[in-house]
């Protein structure tokens, strides 16, 4: 038995829901932060397998669902000019404020290279030494990392026609903005494991100790997730709200200094808005002096468009867990994923196009 | 010859004739073929033909464990193998860019060259076009085939019952990863191969040991999960897919894993969904398991009435869950 089939072992995992179900004897409404949760819960079936008084809700953990409207009308704008974009895969069907999007702008003619890495991109730009190539930096704190170090090789190797469009984002300031709304009501999280390696369990730890918020950093297989549910269940009963790392197995408790570190040299925290969030102070990443000659937005000067107020897209209460997908008068009727509205359909881990694709 | 496809080649003058003689007719010629007539003659088929047609448009070109050239021959091939039919003759044209090395042609020619006799077919007639530079990419190749129909009434993806088994010829989501992996550069700790192969002989034989084989279908683009959607829209049914029983290799599971993708949504080039009565389902498989293109057969899921069209998952959890067709190709995601 390896690693990961241990973690989906059918029998271990229903040990586990029973137990969860002897715990939930009141209504529960948990949220995941990360969208490779939402995904693992959809996908592995949890979600039917719950009880019926747990829900759980999709929060901002999803980098391109919380990808604002300007940033993307942004990205668009760069993507018609005279210049290469190298994206991840998931930018390539989010649609701007004219419904554009870089799958459309491709076929008229742009050109997009999607790449696995921030390094990939600085390979294109090496490679083509004649054409400018931007990068478009989304994430979160597992990604500005290496974002980060390649800029520092980029600048090591003076590669002078290579950018990125920072559009980084930090998770605790958005935790932060979530926990303070009195309008929302949650009863615990499920932190994401993948953003917690880089950080590490101290930036959350505010959760239990300003707002008697559990919370549990989760690892991403379906016993993972059980089991952090159960510990929320069980502070719940004990009533002794903490933060417990559960994904010890890849989540160090002072999480990657040396990440961090590089994270620190290249960048500065900003303010900066969400897609339905708003604007969220400290959250946003934007380079430091030294390093801003990779800036597009300063090398460029790319114009977008100003988003439209009212698109009637709720993607902005869904992350905030004040309604499920499903309440969302624009779900499966207007906002598809064949025709996105907003970027929680578009996205693979974006919790609109999980309740599309997978519910019965 | 030019050791480049020359624009020359397409000319249909000298240069044509050289190219036909000298790659193709060397690796793909037969009796048929070698009269070089502006149409093939067929004169050994009778009752009911089943005809496909393909285009395959691939990078890259040489992938681990096939090429552009013998998948061109399995994919027409076992199109035409899916309907119930022994497949017998191909035509196949070539849309060459200017330019192709002209080893890769010959190389892959010589592929198509050994496929089709793997599978006894002939290639019957052709055609070559050369397009300028930047026209199109290397090269595309499209193949026809056509096969006498053995089973009486013929599958259909409209021909599923309440009450049949599902089956699958072996593991899924090989081909997809391999492309894929190959053409990005990524590195595993196993090598991923490409499982491209004919499975008309092994159709065949089902056909006749078996018998009322209700559907015969090869999960090709958009994999296991598209095609059991089109199934059930065709056949106006439910189909239940049962997670832990679907075979999938364990370095594809780890990439597919690594990547963000779903091996029930990547392509397959040698495997094959089979639906009969449940009572037919063990006799099936033991044909199957002994035959090599089938050996890692499984019984995978049911038929039934439920919801029209729709294919539910159930997880290896216990839980049930929509089992959607996929919007667009897959991509991968950010972390």
């Amino acid at each position: 038995m390896n690693l990961s089939s241990e973690f989906r072992d059918p029998d271990l995992c229903r040990r586990v829901l029973e137990q969860i179900q002897h715990l939930a004897d009141s209504p529960f409404r948990f949220m995941e932060v990360c969208g490779t949760h939402t995904v693992s819960i959809f996908q592995s079936g949890i979600k039917s397998l719950l009880p019926e008084n747990i829900s759980h809700l999709s929060g901002p953990g999803c980098p391109v669902c919380v990808t604002h409207d300007l940033e993307v009308n942004t990205f668009l704008a760069l993507a018609k000019m005279d210049l290469r974009l190298a994206t991840f895969g998931d930018l390539m069907r989010v649609p701007g404020s004219r419904g554009d999007s870089l799958k459309k702008v491709q076929a008229e003619g742009a050109r997009v290279d999607i790449v696995y890495s921030a390094f990939d991109a600085l390979q294109l730009a090496v490679d083509n030494p004649s054409e400018n190539v931007v990068f478009l930096a989304v994430g979160f704190e597992t990604t500005a990392p290496t974002v980060a170090a390649t800029v520092k090789v980029a600048l090591k190797q003076q590669v002078e026609n290579f950018f990125i469009l920072p559009m980084h984002k930090l998770v605790p300031p958005a935790l932060q903005a979530l926990a303070s709304d009195p309008d929302i009501r949650v009863d615990g999280l499920l932190l994401p494991g993948h953003v917690s390696t880089i950080t590490g369990i101290e930036p959350f730890m505010f959760l239990a100790g300003d707002y008697n918020l559990p919370a549990v950093i989760s690892g991403f297989e379906p016993l993972d997730i059980l089991q952090s549910i159960q510990i929320l269940l069980r502070m719940h009963k004990e009533k002794t709200p903490a933060v417990i790392n559960s994904y010890k197995r890849a989540v160090a408790d002072q999480g990657n200094p040396r990440a961090r570190k590089v994270m620190q040299e290249v960048f500065k925290p900003v303010d900066t808005a969400w897609r339905g969030l708003g604007d969220i102070p400290g959250s946003g990443l934007s380079l430091r002096k030294e390093y801003l000659g990779f800036d597009a937005r300063r090398k460029f000067e790319p114009a977008p468009l100003q988003p439209e107020t009212n698109t009637g897209c709720k993607c902005g209460q869904v992350l905030k867990g004040k309604i499920l997908p499903p309440q969302c008068p624009l779900f499966a009727s207007v906002c598809t994923p064949a025709e996105p509205v907003g970027p929680c359909m578009v996205s693979t881990e974006g919790s609109c196009a999980a309740f599309f694709k997978y519910s019965l | 010859m030019s050791d480049r496809v020359l624009l020359d080649y397409g000319s249909g003058g000298k240069a044509s004739q050289r190219l036909i003689r000298e790659i193709f007719l060397k690796h793909l010629g037969n009796p048929g073929l070698n009269r070089l007539d502006d149409a093939a003659l067929i004169e050994d088929l009778s009752g009911p033909l089943a005809v496909s047609t393909d285009t395959f448009t691939i990078f890259p070109l040489f992938f681990p464990g096939g090429d552009i050239g013998s998948l061109a021959v399995h994919g027409t091939v076992n199109d035409v193998a899916m309907l119930g039919a022994e497949p017998r003759y191909l035509s196949c044209a070539f849309l060459l860019e200017e330019g192709l090395d002209m080893q890769d042609l010959d190389r892959i020619a010589a592929s198509m060259g050994r496929a089709a006799a793997d599978c006894g077919v002939q290639v019957i007639t052709g055609d070559t076009k050369v397009v300028p530079k930047g026209a199109a990419d290397k090269m595309f190749i499209n193949t026809t085939g056509i096969g006498m129909v053995i089973a009486d009434p013929a599958p259909s993806g409209s021909r599923a019952e309440p009450g049949d088994a599902v089956l699958i010829s072996g593991t899924m989501g090989d081909h997809g990863l391999a492309i894929l992996t190959h053409r990005q550069g990524l590195k595993f700790e196993t090598d991923i191969q490409s499982d491209s192969q004919a499975l008309n002989s092994l159709t065949t034989r089902l056909i006749r040991e078996v018998g009322d084989v209700h559907v015969l279908r090869d999960p090709t683009r958009g994999g296991l999960a598209t095609t059991l959607n089109e199934i059930a829209s065709q056949s106006g049914c439910e189909i239940l897919l049962q997670e832990d029983q679907v075979p999938v290799r364990r370095e594809v599971q780890g990439g597919c894993s690594f990547l963000g993708l779903d091996p029930l949504y990547l392509a397959n080039e040698g495997k094959f969904i089979c639906i009969l009565p449940e009572d037919l389902a063990s006799k099936a498989l033991e044909v199957m398991r002994s035959h090599p293109a089938g050996r890692d057969a499984a019984l995978i899921g049911y038929v039934r009435e439920g919801q029209k069209g729709r294919v539910v998952l159930r997880t290896s959890l216990g839980g049930h869950r929509l089992l959607d067709m996929l919007e667009g190709e897959q991509l991968p995601r950010i972390c």
